[in-house]
């Protein structure tokens, strides 16, 4: 049996109101007024893509074995780097053995889905190890556009496997057409957008309904049969779909538009990871990916998943929730406004990559070191033990902290550095098992932090060097979920 | 132990600069400054030093690498110069090195002088630099006032100080220093303000406000040394000579072992030790006359009181509240303003520290002028609470 064993998201605790933003640009394009309603999730100044997908994995592989994992897929349209694998940035926080295979894919939104088949594939051919699938998207949209109204930031992860199936691939079929309903060139930040009633009209209403049908066909199923239909689309559009397919309009899935927004490549796995979250064994669920054609994926629940862990997902993170009503933020973080960030943000953030290289398992793995002598947990892992009592030299094992809880021994509001949301929140973190750092905290609100209060690692962008369009990940503390 | 530096080498002359926002110097100008007043204390000639200590922290900012800098400012005849950085420290550092150079006999006579420049950077607090390839990646992105603040949030868990009485003995350490500071002609900052101002002024990082920050100034200062035989042999009557001058620099174990609370400095107790051992000082409340202190912050002073062994653990900003540390109180602390408003050229501190104490003990601080004074000490803490350098030391009347 192939299928997916086990399943994560990540939302970023950010939600932008919609009625902020046709307040500051409803002036401007008084159409927006119409979308005015809910929230859309954004990325925090220090998270991407790939930082989101990380969490979405660590929330999918929870506690399982990471040996198993044979192959890391990452795939998304607002990957970091354009040359520089992003897939293996992954693997790299993510812990896992070096020899395995990892791959980008890109281009186009439905390469979530393409990515899943593609794992779906492997597992078959290989019967064996395991596939994570990840996708984040980090969406960007002109000021004032619609699709900064309609989109949305979020990650999810799929572990795809032979064993301990939850859910089965019952089949899938795929479509391939050069319908351009919108594009973005190699050289361009924002998506340019042809006239909506032809996309919808001519590509979406004729393109997925043909490929729900072959699928149909191809695997003897039943248009009625179908209990979870997941279309990565416009709520209205996806009934028109459900009308001329023949599937219950009870089968559609939240489309998540009302809280997250639509995220891209992701949207179709994040709202799978939905679906999964609470569907019961034996209940069949298609999944449709669109763009550039068409991916449509027929999956089982089986008797498996009502006893598998569940993982954080998207409900869990659309709880980790914070309200931002302040339009000008979402801009700033999104380098969408020209500010005046004073001298001190011109400080050089260049990376030395040789050095990053020689100590990847430190930034990119959070790896600190157990003395083999003394039993002291340290971070950095060092030639010499850190314990006064102990002090030996080349006793510290490997040991990976970005799981172990912690929680802040002191702290500060920093008002001076720079940072793009000041104050800056750091301070002593001191992790449960041993060791402790000097770190950033993230996803604070000033008044809200306080010494002894619980906190957990999370994989986030250190810093961007904008003169060289790089940017270094590293871990930072986070509130601890509750 | 080692028989240790106590009344091996006396001071010969100091210098100092005005310390402030020198927007028409240059370094070089600044050191001059300092060297004339040193030299003509010191009544000697500049061909008659033997070897030379040039302290600096932020090079880049002015002067460059090497002991070049201080040799072409003063066109010393190709003797040796070495150049120490050891953060805040750096200024006591140089005046290590030329006491050690003295005490070995290696030199007759040695000067130290320190320098920063600044007032170069377009923006106001110190420069921000990287801090190694490998730091920049993993250490946290934290200003100066940031990195002690820490300090404030950990004492206040460790000994149940509520926020706000905590605040108001910070605020204190600064009123206290702007008293002292008004009355001194080189200070950088000459205006007495009163606790509110400090309690009402903009939060730099919680709970630092703009007043519980130094000044970040420009200034150099300077001290010529030698030993007590050949001060006397050039006609010097009331020596002053060192008792102690200890160092202790942080191994990683605040930083990276769970022993540390985060509420205090470790290195300040351990140079504080042994810099009381190698005076001979057994109750340091007692016998200290008058100190200046690392007050970068002040909620830096307010701990290292403790650390100094002068105030009980956990009781220090009470004492301060009491008046301990103002100018009529039993330990007169910052007599000169300290860091807090003569200014804090970073180079330059230690022997800034110096210069007030070895003036006091000459009776030379006039409307400062402490009581006969008998031991002063001196305090440099560079870095982070949680991985720095500490110096201590202490100077007084030559007992040999």
């Amino acid at each position: 049996m192939t299928g997916i064993t086990a399943f994560g998201a990540y939302v970023p605790k950010l939600r932008l109101s919609r009625k902020a933003a046709v307040e500051a640009n409803g002036w401007f394009n008084p159409s927006l007024k119409g979308l005015a309603k809910g929230e859309r999730s954004i990325c925090y100044w220090d998270e991407d893509a790939l930082t989101m997908a990380v969490e979405a994995a660590r929330d999918c592989l929870a506690d399982r074995d990471r040996a198993t994992i044979g192959r890391v897929t990452l795939a998304s349209t607002t990957l970091p780097f354009k040359d520089r694998q992003n897939a293996v940035i992954l693997a790299e926080a993510l812990n896992l053995d070096d020899n395995i295979a990892s791959l980008d894919i890109a281009s186009s939104l439905r390469c979530g889905t393409s990515a899943l088949l593609t794992a779906f594939d492997t597992v078959k051919a290989n019967d064996g190890g395991h596939v994570l699938v990840a996708s984040g998207e980090h969406r960007s949209a002109k000021a004032a556009s619609p699709q900064e109204m309609q989109y949305g930031d979020a990650a999810a992860a799929l572990l795809v496997g032979a064993q301990d199936v939850i859910a089965e691939l019952v089949g899938h079929h795929q479509v391939a057409v050069d319908f351009v309903d919108h594009y973005r060139g190699e050289t361009e930040r924002f998506d340019y957008y042809w006239e909506e009633r032809w996309a919808r009209d001519e590509g979406l209403l004729k393109i997925v309904p043909a490929a729900i049908q072959e699928l149909l066909a191809k695997t003897g199923t039943a248009a009625d049969q179908i209990a979870h239909f997941i279309a990565p689309v416009a709520a209205a559009s996806a009934g028109k779909i459900c009308k001329m397919t023949g599937i219950p309009d009870s089968a559609l899935a939240d489309n998540l538009a009302a809280v997250m927004g639509e995220s891209g490549a992701a949207h179709p796995l994040v709202m799978l990871a939905n679906c999964l979250h609470n569907a019961g064994p034996g209940e069949t669920i298609l999944v449709i990916g669109y763009g550039q054609g068409c991916d449509a994926v027929l999956l089982r629940t089986t008797d498996l998943i009502a006893r598998a862990a569940k993982p954080t997902g998207v409900p869990g993170a659309l709880a980790r929730r914070r309200e931002e009503t302040n339009y000008n933020r979402y801009l700033a973080f999104n380098d969408l406004i020209i500010q005046e960030k004073g001298i001190r943000s011109e400080l050089d953030k260049q990376t030395a990559v040789s050095a990053l290289y020689r100590n990847r398992d430190m930034v990119l793995g959070l790896i600190g070191g157990r003395c083999e002598a003394c039993g002291t947990v340290q971070f950095p892992r060092t030639k010499a033990c850190v314990n006064p009592n102990c002090g030996k030299f080349h006793t510290q094992e490997p040991y990976p902290l970005s799981d172990v809880s912690a929680h802040v021994q002191s702290w500060t509001a920093d008002n001076l550095t720079y940072s793009p949301d000041p104050p800056h929140h750091f301070g002593m973190i001191v992790f449960d098992d041993g060791g402790r750092l000097m770190m950033d905290l993230t996803d604070v609100e000033a008044g809200t932090v306080d010494v002894n209060m619980s906190v957990r690692m999370m994989f986030r962008v250190k810093d961007y060097d904008e003169r060289r369009g790089f940017r270094r990940y590293f871990w930072k503390a986070a509130p601890a979920l509750t | 132990m080692a028989q240790g530096i106590k009344d091996k080498v006396a001071i010969l002359g100091m210098g100092c600069s005005k310390f402030g926002e020198h927007w028409d110097k240059n370094a070089e100008d600044l050191i001059v400054d300092a060297y004339e007043e040193c030299l003509t204390d010191a009544g000697i000639e500049t061909s008659q030093i033997d070897a030379a200590w040039f302290s600096t922290a932020f090079e880049e900012q002015h002067v460059g690498k090497s002991g070049i800098p201080l040799a072409m400012a003063l066109r010393l005849p190709y003797i040796p110069v070495t150049r120490v950085e050891n953060y805040c420290a750096s200024g006591t550092e140089a005046f290590r090195g030329a006491v050690y150079a003295v005490a070995s006999g290696a030199a007759d006579i040695a000067l130290a002088t320190g320098v920063e420049k600044l007032k170069d950077t377009g923006y106001g607090g110190l420069p921000q630099r990287s801090r190694g390839v490998v730091n920049d990646m993993v250490i946290a992105n934290a200003s100066a006032p940031g990195s002690f603040a820490q300090l404030a949030s950990a004492y206040r868990t460790k000994h149940g100080v509520d926020a706000q009485d905590l605040k108001r003995s910070m605020a204190q350490v600064s009123v206290k220093s702007h008293a002292n500071g008004a009355k001194n002609p080189r200070a950088h900052l000459r205006r007495e303000i009163t606790i509110d101002t400090v309690l009402n002024a903009p939060m730099v990082a919680e709970p630092l406000g703009l007043y519980d920050c130094c000044g970040v100034s420009d200034g150099a200062a300077c001290a010529i040394v030698t030993t007590p035989e050949i001060a006397r042999s050039l006609g010097k009557k009331d020596l002053i000579s060192v008792k102690a001058l200890q160092l202790s620099v942080s191994n990683g174990v605040e930083a990276g072992h769970n022993s540390w609370d985060g509420s205090y400095l470790m290195t300040t107790r351990k140079a504080a030790e042994k810099a009381y051992r190698e005076a001979g000082v057994e109750k340091p409340r007692d016998e200290i006359s008058m100190l200046e202190v690392h007050d970068c912050f002040s909620i830096t002073e307010l701990v290292t009181m403790e650390d100094l062994y002068l105030s009980q653990e956990g009781e220090a900003w009470r004492d301060i509240l009491d008046g301990v540390y103002d100018a009529d109180g039993a330990v007169p602390c910052q007599i000169d303003g300290g860091l807090k408003c003569f200014g804090h050229p970073i180079g330059a501190s230690g022997l800034r520290m110096l210069y007030e104490m070895y003036a006091q003990l000459l009776g030379r601080a006039g409307d400062r002028q402490l009581e006969d004074p008998r031991l002063g000490l001196t305090h440099n803490l560079g870095g982070f609470p949680h991985q720095n350098v500490a110096s201590v030391s202490i100077i007084g009347a030559c007992d040999t």
